[in-house]
């Protein structure tokens, strides 16, 4: 199995349309995960009887086969970019959900205490002191999800979309491993990527915690 | 939307689509195959592996990078690519698979030893315990409930997974996903994922049972 690079170089500008389609689908869907997932999460780690329904049934939604998803999204959304950004959206919720949880609880009680006692207002409370202290665990989530996003919008290539997954459909086909091993490096490269920019992010959204590892 | 599900059920129930070659019992059987003999492979290799990182504490590192590297790995991509390599085996689907479930069972296995206290592997040594006593006698048992979350998390993935079989022309019940996009037959397409997420959901139930039945006296979570 050979690359043929002359099929590379005359196909540049098809790689960076793919490439660039492929993370948008991706972020469409951790965006619109985070959007969803943040306030689900508040309410979770606030009403503990709900904390368990929320948490146990965005891990049924977990099991179902992403190709699954996809196809029963068609008679909702048809075969369009909707269907793959709602299925990968699916997909984020499971892990941003559990992750913001997670980071919510971890806010020690003796600085909610103090917050109030202060005569912060709940809600200031959250934007300000909470959300901020459980920001390292929820960009854990959102780089596994992020991640996990760009793998998974090239199974979308079975409903006629997938960015870069188009790539190993046309190979397939036409039974030629160029496109397949382009798009599968392209892929393992943008997830690189974005995991790397995401950890920038949050070395520049988290100063504290550089601090407290200097001193 | 109403008569899609109609037509679902009646799918599902129907005795002659249960029955033959290319009815749903035989496809099971096969998704069932694939799936389970994949996972156990992938156990074979990722448990030591897991096991050894987790008591020399050397490897972390790699343990760590092999679970992004293995959740960035398009699956399609690799079935293809080990399709077009091999040609008409079965090599593509299970290695596909098994890269698929290596990298959960590791990590988790990894996580599950790292896990347990260190005042405790202590203790088993003052006690006089071997190295190879301590491992299999006091860290695994300890570290049984997460190595078992990553073997139910592998299963689920790789069922989900086997699915992609059919495309490159193997069987198993992605077989009527893909008849059923190729003939633009949605009744067929949903069936066939329908059951797919159902195999999932029941596999991970009964390997959550065999969890619950083995380990009965250890609490459900040792992190």
């Amino acid at each position: 199995m050979t690359i043929d690079w002359s099929w590379i170089s005359e196909h540049t500008s098809d790689l960076t349309t793919l490439t660039l389609s492929h993370l948008q689908a991706a972020l469409s869907a951790v965006v619109l995960g985070l959007v969803i997932s943040l306030p689900l999460a508040v309410v979770a780690h606030r009403v503990k009887p709900l904390r368990g329904f929320l948490l146990g049934f965005s891990n049924v939604l977990f099991t179902i086969p992403s190709i699954a998803v996809f196809v029963l999204l068609l008679p909702v959304s048809g075969l369009t970019r909707t269907t793959t950004v709602i299925g990968l959206t699916i997909y984020t919720l499971v892990v941003l959900l559990r992750n913001t949880v997670e980071g919510l609880d971890s806010v020690p009680a003796k600085t909610k205490e103090a917050a109030k006692a202060m005569g912060t207002r709940p809600l200031r409370t959250l934007l300000t002191v909470e959300l901020p202290l459980a920001l390292p665990v929820i960009m854990a989530g959102v780089r596994i999800a992020t991640v996990m996003a760009i793998s998974l919008v090239s199974v979308a290539t079975y409903i006629g979309d997938g960015g870069l997954g188009q790539l190993f459909t046309d190979g397939f086909q036409r039974n030629f491993p160029t496109p397949v091993i382009a798009g599968v490096v392209l892929t393992l490269l943008l997830a690189l990527a974005a995991d790397a920019v995401l950890v920038a992010v949050q070395y520049v959204l988290t100063p504290w915690t550089r601090r407290r590892r200097s001193a | 939307m109403y008569e899609l599900f109609k037509n679902l059920g009646a799918w599902l129930v129907d005795g002659d689509q249960w029955a033959g070659p290319d009815g749903i019992g035989h496809r099971l059987a096969e998704h069932l195959q694939y799936s389970l003999l994949a996972t156990l492979i992938a156990a074979v290799i990722a448990l030591p592996l897991g096991l050894l990182i987790g008591h020399t504490g050397r490897g972390a590192f790699l343990a760590i990078n092999l679970s992004s590297f293995g959740r960035a790995l398009p699956t399609v991509g690799l079935v293809v690519l080990v399709f077009l390599a091999s040609g008409l085996s079965m090599w593509p689907v299970y290695i596909a698979l098994v890269a698929l479930a290596v990298p959960s069972i590791v990590t988790n296995t990894y996580a599950g030893m790292s896990a347990v206290d260190p005042e405790v592997k202590d203790a088993a040594r003052g006690q006089g315990m071997r190295g190879h006593q301590v491992l299999f006698q006091v860290e695994l048992p300890l570290a049984m409930p997460l190595i078992m979350t990553g073997l139910r998390l592998a299963l689920i993935q790789v069922v989900a997974t086997a699915t992609i079989a059919a495309y490159v022309s193997f069987g198993g019940l992605g077989r009527y996903v893909f008849d059923g996009l190729a003939q633009r037959d949605l009744v067929q397409v949903l069936g066939g994922a329908v059951l797919v997420a159902v195999v999932a959901v029941v596999l991970d139930l009964a390997l959550s049972a065999l969890q619950r039945a083995l380990f009965r006296h250890r609490p459900a979570k040792s992190a």
